[in-house]
């Protein structure tokens, strides 16, 4: 394929925002035209997705040979002495992976926002800024030296803002995206000193040229790794910084689904596969270790959180958050295709759950206002029996709660299980700290079980908790249901791209060992794998023992109970379960003990500096000048005779040292 | 000693004291219209040191130019104005530093000519003639010779818009 | 003796000097003026002299290779077109001083005082 035709990939989705954006600015007119709208959003980013997959044919079509990336440059950008970097682009496996799941995935919900946003008044505006992310997105993705990667990691940043913050008038949604705004700029903040260390050391940002000489890094790959996580916990939501994310579910629910789900939040973890040779050096393995406990404990802590919320899309958000958890133990294990796995069968059930989320709110909203009640249309205490009226949404919405639980031959049980595998086997060279993680993430493999489980049986099954003899709740249109559906089927048959290879076979995991193979080296642990074997036939037996059993559990229990069910669990957790329900209280921890102090300081400190040291640094300069000149100026005396004479002695001065000097 | 040579010494020295004389003239008469007379004669001076050189072109230049044209709009212009004599010629600060300026000049520019002490300066000056001079100013120095032009027109506009009468109403 | 170069430079240098000391002594505009050209005299009558001493030596073949015997010459006639420019405009500020003052003494002249 040309490099034109690559460089649509890119440039499409740019030039849809931009067509959306200014005529919508310019026409009012054309903000009306619904239909017209989405057709071109949806094919900026339909088209690119249609040329990834070309390119990834291409890819497949010689077997099992290693091939190239194919780059390509649209523009130079920065050219001096010292470093060129050019808008320059590469498909490898990887990005070609991360790219269709954005652009498919992105698609799909383009077409279910073209229903969702429905006769919303900044329609138009919603396309231009999903088209936007999806261009910064697949910079992220797509581009071949870091520079690139944050012109795009900034830029998904500032469309997720703006998505966040989509109805700006209600407060409490501007003030959410603010706060990811903020979270977001932390973890920035690290990969710009990353960036600059690892241009420091390598005098180039290509990643190429970085993973090439990644073992000459030595010490500095300590540093480097660390503040690569950092940056990934702002855009991943981990541990200390993922708290914008669930408030960021006051975003329009596609967006919650395509940013805050599948693509977005999931662009740390590709940043680390992107660049793990210089993870794997030996200097970094203390880093990996810290990656692995603290993906651990931000998966417990927010599966935890999960269990007692009561909004549909908070559940949904400390669910998306605990699976990132998942994410990065795969990673501080050093399984980087694992993490990639789960990434891509997440991006299926998760995407699919929200959707579905976004169908129920959709419908409970009309409900509500057709039967004039003033109730929250996401809480799921107001819900119940949604099945019956609402079919596909419902069976999606199942099939994709079993598949994030864990149930045997649904995707999310084949990434789920060879995350904690690679975790367990990890124990047993590479510190026994791993098996901690191990048993956490299995603890937390029951938690999502169980509380994926609650959230579909309040929701769906049971009995209606609303009225239902004059009006029921509708069932979406299909430009809802059939992205459900797709992601539906995707979300079961997503797992056999990976299947367990120690069960069926080496080559039985086409991801790791025809995909992946060279390009991406994950610390080996199939010797390892294969001393315990009988172990790994164990942790398998377990895994299927934990989800069928967990799930079988909480549906019964919450079908014998109903909603009084929550206070059984509540007795359960005892005084935690206050903890829970509040978030342990870390957004009142962050305000106290980090906002409060700025705040002071801001009315404080900054204001009486500003007022002293700045404005008399500026007013203090002024006079000193003022004062200089008053005295200099009375050299000026108007008389053409001294002027003259000065001039001469200058001359005979600038003469003598010229001809004694 | 040719006669010959005789003649230039005397030729030389005549016009070189002259030509000093004329200078100390223009800046010790207190009536302009006298000073300018002694710049003439000073002009007169140093085109007969230009023919010393064998530099005719440039002598006869010199008279027509300066003593001709130049000193002629000087003294049109003191006459038009009616000027009195300078007062106040006592010895004060300024005049004492200007003179030691004038001493400190001289110095310097002794001590950057003593290189040329005993150059010889005799013989044919091919161009001196009006020939080469002209040949050189249409060949190697046909665009400084053109700026002059676009120079001397700017003058003579500036001149006309500076010294017009404005009429404030 | 026949004169030299070094006789004719001492005699420009001796103009500049008295056209240094008038342009810092006298107080009439014109005379100043006058000084000016005075000076600008003395430097042509340098340059003139240049001009011959490297056209004798280049004739008697010992001369610099980068010095052009011609430029001291042009530069001269260059001088005095510009001198002639240069008076006009002078005279002309004079004059218009002269209409405003009534005098031209550069002593009383000081509007561009701070």
């Amino acid at each position: 394929m040309s490099n034109t035709v690559l460089s649509l990939i890119v440039l499409l989705p740019l030039a849809g925002a931009a067509l959306i954006g200014l005529t919508g600015f310019l026409n009012e007119r054309f903000r009306h035209q619904e239909k017209l709208i989405g057709l071109i959003a949806t094919s900026a980013v339909a088209i690119p997705f249609f040329i990834i997959l070309a390119a990834f044919l291409q890819f497949t079509s010689g077997h099992g040979e290693h091939h190239d990336a194919i780059r390509f440059s649209i523009i130079p950008w920065i050219e001096t002495a010292g470093i060129k970097i050019n808008f320059s682009y590469h498909l490898d496996q990887l990005s070609l992976l991360m790219g269709m799941i954005v652009t498919g995935i992105g698609s799909l919900i383009h077409i279910y926002s073209i229903a969702y946003m429905h006769h919303d008044k900044g329609f138009y505006k919603f396309f231009l800024y999903l088209n936007l992310f999806i261009f910064a997105m697949l910079n992220l993705i797509l581009g071949d030296n870091m520079a690139v990667l944050f012109l795009g990691w900034e830029g998904v940043g500032v469309c997720s803002y703006l998505l966040i913050g989509f109805w700006y008038e209600d407060m409490e949604k501007a003030k959410a995206a603010q706060k990811a705004f903020v979270a977001n700029r932390i973890g920035d903040f690290a990969m710009i000193g990353a960036m600059f260390m690892i241009f420091g050391q390598v005098h180039s940002l290509n990643f190429a040229d970085i993973n090439a000489s990644a073992g000459s890094l030595g010490d500095n790959a300590f540093w480097i790794t660390l503040l690569l996580f950092i940056a990934a916990t702002g855009k991943s939501a981990q541990i200390p910084l993922y708290v914008w994310l669930p408030d960021a579910m006051a975003g329009p629910t596609p967006v919650s689904a395509l940013i805050h789900a599948a693509t977005m939040v999931t662009s740390g973890i590709y940043l680390i596969a992107r660049m793990h040779p210089v993870f794997n050096v030996p200097a970094a393995e203390p880093v990996l270790i810290v990656i692995a406990v603290v993906a651990a404990a931000t998966a417990i802590l927010a599966a935890l959180i999960a269990i007692a919320q009561n909004d549909i899309k908070k559940v949904l958000a400390y669910s998306t958050v605990s699976q990132l958890g998942f994410m990065f133990m795969a990673l501080g294990a050093g399984a980087y295709t694992t993490a990639i796995f789960h990434v891509m069968t997440h991006a299926f059930f998760k995407a699919c759950l929200f959707l579905g989320s976004g169908s129920v709110i959709h419908a409970m909203h009309h409900y509500f206002d057709e039967t004039h009640e003033h109730k929250d249309p996401q809480d799921i205490r107001f819900m119940g029996g949604l099945k019956k009226y609402m079919p596909a949404t419902g069976m999606t919405f199942w099939i994709s709660t079993l598949a994030i639980a864990g149930i045997p031959g649904l995707s999310g049980f084949f990434s789920k299980d060879e995350i904690l595998a690679n975790t367990f086997f990890s124990g047993f060279d590479h510190g026994s700290i791993y098996f901690i993680v191990w048993l956490v993430g299995t603890i937390t493999a029951c938690l999502t079980a169980f509380y994926m489980t609650r959230l579909t049986y309040l929701t769906f099954f049971g009995e209606a908790r609303y009225k239902t003899d004059k009006h029921h709740p509708h069932e979406s249109s299909p430009l809802m249901t059939i992205p459900l559906w797709i992601l539906g089927i995707l979300a079961v048959v997503g797992g056999y791209l990976g299947l367990p290879a120690g069960v069926f076979g080496h080559n039985a995991h086409i991801l790791n060992h025809t995909w992946f193979h060279g390009l991406i080296n994950n610390r080996d642990l199939e010797h390892t794998m294969h001393e315990h074997i009988a172990l790994e036939y164990g942790l398998l037996v377990l895994a299927i023992a934990i989800a069928v059993g967990v799930v079988y559990f909480a549906y019964n229990f919450y079908a014998k109970n109903g909603l009084e069910g929550d206070e059984k669990v509540k007795k359960v957790f005892g005084s935690m379960y206050k903890w829970m329900e509040n978030k342990f209280y870390v957004d009142e921890f962050y305000e106290k003990t980090i906002l409060k102090p700025f705040v002071w300081a801001g009315d404080n400190i900054v204001v009486w500096f500003d007022k002293n040291i700045i404005d008399g640094v500026i007013n203090g300069s002024a006079s000193a000048t003022a004062a200089v000149g008053d005295v200099i100026r009375r050299m000026q005396t108007g008389y053409v005779a001294h002027y003259a004479l000065i001039i001469s002695i200058g001359v005979v001065i600038i003469i003598g040292y010229l001809i004694l000097g | 000693m040719t006669f010959d040579s005789i003649f230039q010494i005397a030729f030389f020295w005549f016009f070189a004291i002259l030509g000093i004389a004329g200078g100390i003239g223009l800046i010790t008469q207190k009536n302009p219209v006298m000073a300018a007379l002694s710049l003439i004669l000073n002009f007169f001076s140093i085109a007969g040191l230009y023919l010393s050189l064998q530099a005719e072109f440039l002598a006869v230049i010199q008279i027509l130019v300066y003593a001709g044209a130049i000193m002629v709009l000087f003294l049109f212009v003191i006459m038009l104005l009616n000027m009195q004599d300078e007062q106040n010629q006592q010895f004060d600060v300024m005049k004492g530093l200007a003179f030691l300026l004038g001493l400190g000049f001289f110095g310097e520019l002794l001590f950057v000519f003593n290189s040329f002490m005993g150059k010889s300066v005799s013989g044919a000056f091919p161009l001196g003639k009006v020939e080469p001079i002209g040949m050189q100013m249409m060949t190697n120095y046909l665009f400084p010779f053109e700026m002059i032009s676009v120079v001397l027109l700017a003058a003579l506009i500036g001149a006309i818009i500076i010294a017009k009468k404005h009429s404030y109403k | 003796m026949e004169p030299n170069a070094f006789m004719y430079l001492t005699v420009a240098a001796v103009m500049f000097a008295i056209g240094v000391v008038g342009v810092l002594t006298r107080r009439n505009g014109i005379v100043v003026f006058m000084c000016v050209e005075l000076m600008l005299n003395a430097v042509n009558l340098s340059l003139i002299t240049f001009s011959k001493m490297h056209s004798v030596a280049a004739a008697a073949g010992g001369a610099a290779a980068n010095v052009n015997p011609a430029a001291g010459s042009m530069m001269v006639f260059f001088v005095m077109c510009v001198a002639a420019a240069e008076a006009v405009v002078g005279l002309a500020i004079v004059i218009s001083i002269f209409r405003n003052k009534l005098h031209i003494d550069i002593n009383d002249v000081n509007i561009f005082k701070w």
